[in-house]
């Protein structure tokens, strides 16, 4: 159980500095979420599940689709298709 | 026995007027204040380039290091009071922290009555099978009041920075996302079929067994706003508006609000009075126990649903 829970700290670690890393806004959102989902799981290990109900519904939930939703208003998620877009080009290129 | 009464008699009544204010009908101040019409403000170029050049001169005066002596003075002085605030907040902070109790000793606050109290009579006083649920929603209701109350000033926060006036126009076009919409998803919708129905039921559950086990109001009610948000995503504005608009959200919150005040404030005056609650505690672990905290539950349930939903809404396209 130990190494379940050190791996899920671990994870949490890693996907906090890849979301403030993270040059894409759209990854970023993803990031966040999957943290928040990880810290629901590790609410249930710490045996407070009224925490990890809240924390799932809430910080994986609502808040993804209001940032995903902002993103959409200030034309973001568009923006980034045509950026990936680029780039899927370039790297086609290279191989 | 009602009596009948004429139209112009029940339009006087405080009841009638009552509930057009509560609709919106009639503005109390339209028609009976005297207001005055707002005139546009002209001023004509020579002024304006007169102010400009005023306010050139100024800030050149102000920003002349080398012959204003009165800042020089002034930035010394400023800085030697900031360092010196700064120093004396830090030893404030230092002096208050140093009055703090050892960390882990034995007869520190934090392991004094109060908690052992909630822990050992917390069942016998609350009737509440879940502590959590009965120090939150019991012993420290006014904070959960309090909480309750910033949702719904954020809600009008953002229903005041956000909301868009449907007499506009062209550049509601760019607010109103409407035509971003996926029309008539099958996947999306065959999905949320399935999911929202045990979703919603999972969420009241959440609601009504929060005195039983882990849960409560504000979890459920979570819970049912993602629901509704996936129910809109889904299927659209238009099916959403025929159970749930701005006005629902009003009459909700504002009842749910108050219901929770009354019954809080009941209980506040019976305690302070160390008056008998005629709200009996009930049988611990019946779904029907532990007092006002089933229905503290479901108020804070029914506010924070619809506060999830109505940020989704106005983040979406500004209204409902």
């Amino acid at each position: 159980m130990t190494i379940f829970t050190c791996t899920l700290l671990g994870f949490l670690v890693v996907c906090a500095i890849a979301a403030s890393l993270s040059k894409n806004l759209l990854n970023t959102i993803l990031i966040f979420m999957s943290y928040s989902l990880v810290m629901s799981i590790i609410w249930i290990l710490l045996e407070s599940p009224d925490l990890a109900i809240t924390e799932a519904a809430v910080g994986a939930g609502v808040t993804t689709v209001l940032f995903v939703v902002t993103l959409k208003k200030i034309h973001a998620v568009i923006k980034s298709d045509e950026e990936t877009k680029k780039t899927g080009e370039g790297n086609g290129e290279n191989e | 026995m009602s009596k009948k009464v004429s139209q112009e008699q029940y339009e006087n009544t405080f009841s009638y007027r009552f509930g057009r204010w509560l609709d919106g009908v009639k503005d109390p101040f339209l028609d009976t204040v005297e207001m005055k019409p707002q005139e546009e403000f002209h001023e004509d170029e020579e002024t304006v380039r007169q102010h400009g050049e005023d306010i050139r001169q100024h800030i050149q005066h102000a920003y002349d290091l080398e012959h204003n002596a009165e800042v020089k003075i002034f930035r010394k002085i400023y800085k030697i009071f900031s360092i010196l605030f700064c120093v004396f907040l830090v030893a404030m902070l230092l002096e208050a922290v140093s009055e703090l109790p050892t960390f882990g000793e034995a007869e520190n606050p934090v392991n004094n009555e109060v908690a052992e109290r909630y822990i050992e009579k917390g069942l016998q006083e609350t009737g509440a099978v879940n502590i959590v649920t009965g120090m939150i929603l019991d012993y420290r209701a006014f904070d959960t009041l309090g909480e309750s109350h910033v949702l719904f000033i954020a809600t009008c926060t953002v229903l005041i920075l956000l909301r868009v006036d449907k007499k506009g126009g062209q550049e509601n076009i760019e607010a109103d996302d409407r035509h971003y919409e996926p029309k008539d998803d099958v996947i999306l919708q065959t999905v949320a079929r399935l999911l929202v129905p045990p979703i919603f039921i999972f969420g009241i559950y959440v609601i009504l067994a929060g005195h039983l086990g882990p849960g409560g109001g504000f979890s459920g009610g979570a819970v049912i706003g993602a629901g509704l948000i996936l129910y809109q995503n889904a299927f659209g504005f238009t099916k959403t508006e025929r159970f749930f608009t701005a006005k629902t959200y009003r009459i909700m919150s504002f009842g749910a609000l108050a219901c929770y005040s009354i019954a809080k404030s009941y209980s506040f005056y019976t305690g302070a009075n160390h008056i008998e609650s005629v709200i009996p505690l009930g049988n611990p672990g019946a779904i029907l126990s532990s007092g006002l905290i089933l229905l503290l539950n479901i108020c804070v349930g029914i506010v924070v649903a619809g506060t999830m939903y109505t940020f989704y809404a106005m983040f979406r396209r500004g209204g409902y």
